[in-house]
C-alpha cells in the first residue's frame, strides 16, 4: 500500500502545533491574566495549577520545530530566518516564563522581578507565535532554496492583528482553565475575565477570518471556490456553536465547559487556517510535497511517530490524571 | 556597528555561545537524575531517612537546573534553522529524524515524569514515585543517545546518499545512527555528566563536612561521591582514549590541530608536546615542552606508524590548533586531577580519616566545579576541531549559514549575552544557595521560608498553610 508521507507528516506536524497551542496556551494565558489576579497568593496558585504540566506542553512546540526540520528541513530552512527576529523574541520570552517556575520561589528579593518576568516572557511569547502565524499566512518570500525577503517583512498590521488575536485567545484559555482549578474567589474572579475576553476574542477572529481571504488570491478561490468553499459553510457554523456554549457555560456558571468551549474555538480556527493553507506548506510558494524531505526520513520517523504519540499521550493523560481537581491555595504536593 | 564582523561570525558566536551555556545543564542533569533514582531506590530499600532527605535536597536543585536546561535546549532546537538554515536544508533529512527520535522517546518521556517525580510521592505512592524517578533518568540518558548520534553524524558522516537538489539523505539508518564515533562519543559524555555530578556532590559534601564534621548526609554524598572518582574517572580517561584513537583514523587533522603538530611524522616516533604555543600563522607550535616519542605510542600504540601533522592537509582544510591544543591539555588535566582525588580519597577512606580530612575536602570543594570546565573544553575541542566545516568533509560552515545580515544577528546576539547572564547567572546564584543549605536541617529552614523542599510553595504569608497540608 502507498502512503503519501509528506501529507500525513502535514498533518502530524500541525497536529502537534494544535497541541501546542491548546496545552501550552492556557500555561501562556496564565501568565499574560498574571497582573489581573488579587495578590501574590492568588497569583502563586494560578501558577501552581501548571506547574507539574507546564514542560510537557512546552514539548509540543519542541516536536513542532523538530518535527519540521526533520520532515520539512526546506522550510525550516526558509521560515525560520524569515520570521528570524519573532523567533528570537518568542524564545527569550519562553526563557523567562520557563525559570519563573521554579525562580519566584527561590528568592525573596527577587520575587516580584521573576514575577513580572513570568508575566512579561509570557506575553511576549504569545504576541510572537500570533505575528508569526500571521505573517506566516501573509507569505514568505523564496528565493531558491533560501528566504528571499527583508529583516522586516513579519511586521504588518494583519500579523499585529493575529498577534493581538493570539493573546487574547491564550488569555481566554487561561481564564477558563482557572474556572476549571480554582474555587471560591479566584473562581468568580477567572469567570469575570473570561466574559469580556471571550466577546473580544470573537471579534478578532471575526476581523481574522474576513481578512485572510483578501490576503491572497489563492485563500479567496480556497474559500470560495469548489469543492473547498465547503468549509465557508461548515467552519464558521461550528465556530458559532462553540461560541455559544462558551456564552452558555460562562452564564450557566458551568466550570468545565467554558474551557472545553475555548478548546474548540481554538481547533476551528485551526482549522479554517489549514483550508486556507492548503496544499501550501510555506505560502505563497512552497507546497507540502515541495517541502519534504525524502520518503526514508519520513517513513523513518513516522514508525516512530505511529507507536510513540499513543504512549506519549498516554502518560500525559495519566499525569494530568494525578494531578487532577482543584488546586488549593496552600497545596505544596509535598 | 560592528560592520567589520561578518554575519557568520556572529552566528559561529552565537550559536557557541547558546550551545555552551546550554550543554551546562544536561551535564549535570544528567549525572544528578541518575543519582536520585540511585538515592530514592535506597531509601525504599534501607528506609535510611537520610536517603530520603538527600533526595528531597538534590531534588529541589535538579529542578532548577532542569527547567534551565529546557528553555536554553528549545533555543538551539530552533537556532538550526535561524543561523544555520542551509545546514538544516541540507543535513535535515539525517539530522531531523534523529532529533526527532530524542523529542518522542525523550524530552517527552522527561516532562511526562518529571511533575510525578517532583511532585507526586504523596499522590502515587511510593512505587509509581519510583518507576517516575527511573524514567526521568532514562529520558535524560535517551536525550543522550539521540542528540550524541546526531552530533557525532556531523563529525564521521555515514549511511547518506545526496540527491539531486544537494540534500544528504539516508540509505542505512544503522549506519547513521552508530556512525563510526557515536559509541566513543556516547560513552564519554554520559561519563563525562557522571563525573561531573559527583565532584558537585562531592564538592557540597565536602563543603559542610568543613562546617560540620557530624552531619550525616553529607558524610553519605562525600562517600558516594568519591567512590564514583574513584571508579569512573579512570575509566572516562580510558574511554577518552579511546575517542582519540578513533578520532585519529577519522578526523586526523582534528588530532593534528589538538597535538600542535604542523608537520607530519611519516615514520612514526611522534613527541606528546606537552606544553607549547601552537601559531597557526607561522605553521609551527613555538616553546614547545615534549615527551619524545610518547605521542606515537599514545596515539598509535606504535613507535613507527605514521603520523599526519596539519601540513598534510590543504590550507583551507586545517582546523585552527591555537584553541584546542589549550582546551584539549585543561580537559585532559582535569581528568587526571579527578582521579588523584579519588585515589587520594580512597587513601584517607582506609585510613578511616575519609570524613575528618579537611585538606581532602578543601580539595574537593575546589574541585567541584571542575567537570564542567572539562565538559566545556572538551566540546570546544571536538567542534572546533571539527573546522571549517559544520559536517565533517562534506558541508563547510561558511556555507552553511543562514541568509541573514549582521546587523540582525548582532541585535539578536545581543539580547541573548544580556538574558543568559542575568537569567542564567540568577538560576547558578539560587542553585550555589541551595547547595550551601546544611542537609539534614530542612525542616528549620522551612520555616524561614526563603527556601522549600519542592518547587510547589504553599503560599509563605498564609499562616495556616502548614497545618493544612498535613491532611492532604
Amino acid at each position: 500500500m502507498e502512503f503519501d508521507l509528506p501529507f500525513i507528516w502535514a498533518g502530524l506536524i500541525a497536529v502537534a502545533v494544535l497541541a501546542y497551542t491548546l496545552l501550552d496556551g492556557f500555561d501562556l494565558g496564565i501568565g499574560i491574566l498574571f497582573p489581573f489576579l488579587k495578590d501574590r497568593e492568588e497569583r502563586h496558585l494560578a501558577m501552581n495549577t501548571i506547574a507539574p504540566v507546564w514542560d510537557g506542553n512546552e514539548t509540543w512546540l519542541v516536536l513542532g520545530g523538530g518535527g519540521l526540520f526533520a520532515v520539512f528541513p526546506l522550510a525550516y530552512a526558509i521560515v525560520m530566518p524569515g520570521l528570524y527576529p519573532l523567533i528570537i523574541a518568542m524564545l527569550l520570552g519562553l526563557i523567562f516564563r520557563g525559570v519563573a517556575f521554579e525562580f519566584v520561589h527561590r528568592t525573596k528579593r527577587m520575587q516580584a522581578f521573576w514575577e513580572f518576568g513570568f508575566w512579561g516572557g509570557s506575553l511576549i511569547a504569545a504576541i510572537a507565535q500570533g505575528m508569526a502565524l500571521g505573517a506566516l499566512v501573509q507569505g514568505i518570500t523564496v528565493e531558491g532554496r533560501a528566504y528571499g525577503g527583508g529583516n522586516w517583512d513579519w511586521l504588518s498590521p494583519f500579523s499585529v492583528l493575529t498577534g493581538v488575536a493570539l493573546v487574547v485567545g491564550y488569555a481566554t484559555l487561561g481564564a477558563t482553565w482557572l474556572i476549571l482549578k480554582t474555587e471560591g474567589e479566584t473562581l468568580a474572579r477567572a469567570q469575570r475575565f473570561a466574559l469580556p475576553l471571550g466577546i473580544a476574542l470573537t471579534a478578532l477572529i471575526g476581523v481574522v477570518s474576513l481578512a485572510t481571504p483578501f490576503l491572497r488570491p489563492e485563500y479567496l478561490a480556497r474559500w470560495f471556490g469548489w469543492p473547498s468553499g465547503i468549509w465557508s459553510a461548515i467552519v464558521p457554523v461550528l465556530l458559532a456553536l462553540a461560541i455559544w456554549q462558551l456564552w452558555t457555560g460562562l452564564r450557566d456558571h458551568d466550570q468545565l465547559r467554558p474551557f472545553l468551549a475555548t478548546v474548540a474555538i481554538f481547533v476551528l480556527s485551526f482549522a479554517g487556517l489549514g483550508v486556507s493553507f492548503y496544499p501550501y506548506l510555506v505560502p505563497p510558494s512552497l507546497t507540502i510535497a515541495e517541502a519534504a524531505g525524502p520518503d526514508s526520513s519520513l517513513g523513518f520517523l513516522l514508525v516512530g511517530a505511529v507507536v510513540l504519540i499513543p504512549i506519549i499521550l498516554a502518560y500525559t493523560g495519566y499525569s494530568y490524571w494525578v494531578f487532577r481537581g482543584k488546586v488549593r491555595p496552600g497545596d505544596g504536593y509535598h | 556597528m560592528l560592520s567589520d564582523i561578518s554575519a557568520i561570525d556572529l552566528a559561529r558566536f552565537q550559536f557557541a555561545f547558546t550551545v555552551s551555556a546550554h550543554i551546562i545543564f544536561p551535564a549535570f542533569t544528567i549525572g544528578l537524575a541518575s543519582y536520585l533514582a540511585v538515592l530514592n531506590g535506597l531509601w525504599l530499600w534501607r528506609r535510611e531517612p537520610a536517603y530520603l532527605r538527600l533526595f528531597d535536597y538534590w531534588k529541589t536543585i535538579f529542578a532548577v537546573v532542569f527547567g534551565m536546561g529546557v528553555v536554553s535546549g528549545i533555543v538551539l532546537s530552533y537556532q538550526f534553522g535561524t543561523n544555520w538554515a542551509v545546514f538544516s536544508d541540507k543535513s535535515g533529512p539525517v539530522l531531523g529524524p534523529l532529533l526527532g527520535y530524542e523529542v518522542l522517546t525523550a524530552f517527552f518521556l522527561e516532562a511526562g515524569f518529571l511533575g510525578i517525580m517532583l511532585f507526586g510521592r504523596e499522590k502515587v505512592g511510593d512505587r509509581l514515585h519510583m518507576m517516575a524517578t527511573a524514567i526521568v533518568a532514562l529520558g535524560t540518558l535517551m536525550s543522550a543517545f539521540w542528540i550524541l548520534s546526531a552530533n557525532s553524524w556531523m563529525q564521521t558522516p555515514a549511511g547518506y546518499g545526496v540527491n539531486d537538489v544537494g540534500q544528504f539523505v539516508p540509505e542505512d539508518w544503522w549506519a547513521i545512527i552508530f556512525n563510526p564515533s557515536f559509541p566513543y562519543r556516547m560513552v564519554h559524555m554520559v561519563l563525562a555528566a557522571y563525573l561531573t555530578t559527583a565532584f558537585v556532590v562531592g564538592g557540597v559534601g565536602a563543603w559542610h563536612l568543613l562546617r560540620n564534621r557530624e552531619n550525616q548526609s553529607a558524610a553519605i554524598m562525600f562517600s558516594m561521591a568519591m567512590w564514583m572518582a574513584l571508579i569512573v574517572a579512570p575509566i572516562q580517561i580510558f574511554a577518552g582514549d579511546e575517542h582519540g584513537i578513533n578520532t585519529l583514523e577519522f578526523q586526523p587533522a582534528k588530532i593534528a590541530a589538538m597535538e600542535g603538530h604542523f608537520e607530519s611524522f611519516p615514520e612514526g616516533g611522534a613527541p606528546l608536546i606537552l606544553l607549547g604555543l601552537p601559531d597557526d600563522a607561522a605553521g609551527e607550535t613555538h616553546y614547545k615542552l615534549e615527551i619524545p616519542y610518547l605521542g606515537s605510542l599514545i596515539l598509535t600504540r606504535s613507535l613507527s606508524a605514521p603520523i599526519l601533522g596539519l601540513d598534510a592537509f590543504p590550507e583551507d582544510e586545517r582546523p585552527k590548533s591555537a584553541l584546542i591544543f589549550w582546551t584539549f591539555r585543561l580537559m585532559v588535566a582535569i581528568g587526571f586531577a579527578m582521579m588523584g582525588l579519588g585515589l587520594w580519597s580512597v587513601w584517607a577512606r582506609w585510613k578511616g580519616r575519609l570524613y575528618t580530612a579537611p585538606w581532602l575536602h578543601r580539595a574537593a570543594v575546589v574541585m567541584g566545579p571542575s567537570g564542567f570546565l572539562a565538559v566545556l573544553c572538551g566540546w570546544i575541542t571536538t567542534e572546533v576541531g571539527r573546522q571549517p566545516y559544520t559536517i565533517q568533509g562534506l558541508l563547510r560552515t561558511s556555507d552553511s549559514v543562514a541568509p541573514l545580515q549582521a546587523d540582525a544577528v548582532s541585535v539578536s546576539l545581543l539580547a541573548f549575552i544580556v538574558v543568559y547572564f542575568f537569567v542564567f547567572g540568577s538560576g547558578t546564584f539560587y542553585v550555589m544557595r541551595l547547595m550551601g543549605r546544611e542537609p539534614d536541617h530542612g525542616v528549620d529552614i522551612d520555616h524561614i521560608g526563603v527556601v522549600r523542599a519542592a518547587g510547589i510553595t504553599p503560599v509563605a504569608a498564609n499562616p495556616h498553610a502548614h497545618h493544612e497540608t498535613s491532611g492532604d
